[in-house]
């Protein structure tokens, strides 16, 4: 199912209403979303049908709901990220929200305020929900513990990333199908990786099989006790594999610190039709983004829209993250 | 190729991969060997194209493998080239030679490696096999690209006479080439206690003036090592154990059962600290020489079989750079050619079992890098060396292949000679 590319006419008349997604809103079971551990087996698969709900909705001309009608959400990215930030922007305003982006990165940071002043100053101003991105890994959690409002963690160093891994699970169910019984590989940098951890976590989660395949300079030597098997070898770990999600290598480790050249990295880890080959027939692709072509994904294999679910990531980022949101703010009630 | 048979009669064959030794004949086919007869009767039909070779009772046993030779090509050619060292190594037995990444440019990425591989296949002599840079123009910092290398053919990777010093840079990359299975090779040491040293601390060299390198600071460097070993996982090869000390070490790290491969040179078997005398700068070694209970204790462990590589440490030094003060002497010694007759000392001297000698100069290495060879099996490449182990020799240091003279041996009074030597069937000496 190519279900990116099967676009509804825009002269359709809408099919999925307010009503339609008042019907399927859940509340989501903690206060905040820090971690793919805030979830559990019971709330993901409706999750999923929410999301299910909103990429339909995403796909109609119209596109303006009221589920945050009134509320203010604020994201709050100390790390450059464009993708991330405006894919929550986008999901946010499509649900009716205010929204604020702040490319903390660039401005109060750097005149000395500390992470704990910047949030009070702006809880003061009465966010209902704080999307944070920080470098250090436990920022989004020590954030969620000085402010009043929900905190939805969009990557804090190398810790985590949950909604990616919610949108990541959202994809694969939709392009394969029950995700409990698949095998996903996740390739690359593994040890610097918040994709990855939240990946683990939720796949794990939902009973699918994980395993790592790096370099032994980018996997964590504990790695296997997270309850994945760990190859350093892409041929025997893709063997028998459905999903291959390639992670974004930093440049900046390339150059002899953990893997001695990109032409090396390549040549051994870097995903092309051939080492594609040793996965499942059938097996897809998936990334991240943004992508290093050439380092670590040949663009034969990302740009082949049989094989390649790396689009459906972008585009699934958004219906996750409106899922997310709207689904914290069916926590509260009536009360606004 | 001809499908002449060769048939080596008469021999006193000694096999140390199997522990054979006694008469035998030896039949060569297409470069390898198609049979080893104990009994008087061999098997294959000779037909009218063979030629015999009659041994006359020496020794014939698997051509030496020399995993530790420098050479000068590319960079330094006036010092030594492949060609240089080939005929060396062919005069002394020695079929196969891994030459050292410390070139000028050093050999660190897959097209020197193939650069190496050619030129010394072009020869025609003996085989000559590569060991690849560890970090990037062996400066200590950024990992070389082991896996392609690896690829292209390297045996092992190693910085050389350079020791790692950023323990996390050798962290990464034993843990990186354990990806590969590949082979990390290290000298034990520590950079600061050895600073400036020329000779071993002790009497001698305090009496003599020169800084001295004490025999812990091989010690503290292998234990560093071992230590990353045990947490990486790496296949390593400890490089010129030259000290007791070093040896208690590995022993324990053995004992607890950390698989660590060891080579020591044939110049520390040989010499000690009072070789250098009056300053006698072809003794100038690096690492020095030691003292005569260190070169007893290394002794003991190859009779013990502890020791896996005996290498000859080829490192040729022009006489400009070896006419010199002691401290300011380039260090090494050219050892290709004087590796057998040197190492059949501990045969003639020590009283070490022939085969017990040869293991480490055949068997050894060849185990250690995966090597088709170092075996006198049905098979197996028809690397060959004939040796009269008895026969006198004095060492003409003049009279060497190699373009630097700086050996050691020079004058030397030594027993065993190469009669004659074979790489793939193929006389070459």
């Amino acid at each position: 199912m190519k279900a990116a590319y099967s676009r509804v006419s825009m002269t359709q008349p809408p099919t999925v209403t307010e009503q339609t997604i008042q019907e399927r809103l859940i509340p989501f079971p903690r206060a905040h979303f820090l971690a793919a551990s805030d979830l559990n087996p019971y709330v993901v698969p409706q999750l999923l049908d929410l999301g299910d709900a909103f990429v339909d909705f995403n796909r109609q001309s119209s596109k303006a709901l009221d589920v945050l009608h009134g509320r203010t959400v604020v994201n709050l990215f100390f790390e450059n990220s464009t993708r991330t930030s405006s894919s929550f922007e986008i999901a946010a305003k499509r649900l009716g929200a205010d929204v604020v982006t702040m490319p903390v990165a660039s401005s109060s940071v750097k005149k000395g305020e500390t992470l704990i002043d910047t949030a009070v100053t702006l809880n003061a101003m009465k966010p209902d929900i704080l999307v944070v991105r920080h470098s250090a890994s436990g920022a989004a959690e020590l954030l969620s513990q000085k402010v009043g409002c929900a905190v939805v963690n969009a990557g804090d160093g190398r810790h985590e990333h949950p909604t990616q891994a919610l949108l990541d699970l959202l994809s694969m169910r939709r392009a394969l199908g029950d995700v409990t019984s698949l095998t996903i590989a996740i390739c690359g940098d593994i040890t610097h990786s918040r994709v990855a951890r939240s990946n683990v976590a939720l796949l794990q989660m939902m009973g699918a099989r994980v395993r790592l395949i790096g370099p032994p300079t980018l996997v964590p030597g504990d790695a296997d006790r997270w309850g994945c098997e760990v190859f350093h070898d892409m041929r025997e770990g893709l063997a028998g594999c459905d999903v291959v999600m390639m992670l974004r290598l930093q440049l900046e480790r390339m150059a002899g610190a953990l893997v001695p050249s990109t032409r090396e990295y390549f040549r051994f880890w870097g995903l092309d039709r051939e080492k594609l080959a040793w996965a499942n027939e059938g097996a897809k692709v998936m990334h991240p983004g943004p992508m290093n072509r050439g380092v670590e994904i040949d663009s034969d294999v990302a740009d082949d829209l049989d094989v390649s679910l790396i689009q459906d990531q972008v585009e699934m980022g958004v219906a996750a993250r409106m899922a997310v949101l709207a689904s914290l703010s069916a926590r509260w009630g009536d009360a606004a | 190729m001809s499908d002449t048979i060769t048939v080596f009669s008469d021999a006193r064959l000694l096999d140390p991969a199997t522990g054979r030794d006694g008469p035998a004949t030896l039949i060569v086919q297409h470069g390898k060997i198609i049979e080893v007869a104990f009994e008087r009767q061999f098997h294959t039909e000779l037909g009218t194209d063979f030629e015999i070779i009659d041994c006359d009772g020496h020794c014939l046993a698997p051509g030496l493998i020399d995993i530790r030779v420098k050479t000068g090509e590319p960079g330094a050619e006036p010092k030594e080239t492949l060609k240089s060292a080939s005929l060396a190594a062919a005069a002394g037995g020695v079929t196969t030679i891994v030459v050292q990444p410390d070139t000028d440019p050093a050999v660190d990425d897959p097209a020197m490696i193939d650069f190496i591989q050619r030129r010394g296949a072009a020869l025609n002599l003996v085989n000559v096999r590569a060991a690849g840079a560890a970090t990037k123009a062996l400066g200590g910092e950024r990992m070389a690209e082991i896996g392609l290398m690896d690829e292209a053919g390297a045996l092992y990777f190693t910085d050389g006479d350079k020791v790692i010093v950023n323990s996390r840079t050798l962290q990464r990359v034993m843990s990186y080439a354990a990806a590969f299975n590949a082979l990390i090779a290290c000298r034990p040491s520590d950079p600061w206690l050895t600073e400036g040293a020329v000779a071993a601390s002790g009497e001698l060299a305090t009496r003599l003036g020169l800084s001295g390198s004490p025999a812990i600071a091989e010690r503290i460097g292998l234990e560093r090592d071992l230590a990353l070993v045990e947490q990486t996982g790496a296949r390593f090869l400890v490089d010129q154990i030259s000290t007791e000390g070093a040896l208690e070490t590995l022993a324990r790290a053995r004992a607890k059962g950390l698989e660590v491969a060891v080579s020591v040179s044939i110049n520390h078997l040989c010499f000690n600290e009072v070789d250098i005398g009056d300053y006698r700068t072809f003794y100038r070694l690096d690492p020095p020489l030691r003292s005569e209970a260190d070169r007893q204790a290394l002794i003991e462990a190859v009779r013990d079989g502890l020791i896996d590589v005996i290498t000859s440490a080829h490192a040729p030094a022009p006489a400009e750079d070896k006419r010199r003060p002691f401290s300011e002497a380039a260090p090494g010694a050219v050892g290709l050619e004087t590796l057998l007759p040197a190492a059949l000392t501990l045969h003639h001297e020590d009283g070490l079992d022939l085969l017990d000698v040869l293991r480490p100069l055949t068997h050894g290495p060849a185990a250690l890098l995966g090597l088709d060879a170092g075996v006198l099996a049905e098979g197996a490449p028809a690397d060959l060396i004939l040796f009269d182990p008895g026969a006198p020799v004095i060492v003409d240091a003049d009279a060497l292949h190699s373009k630097s003279k700086n050996s050691p041996f020079d004058g030397r009074r030594l027993q065993g000679k190469v009669v004659g030597t074979w790489v793939a069937g193929r006389k070459v000496h």
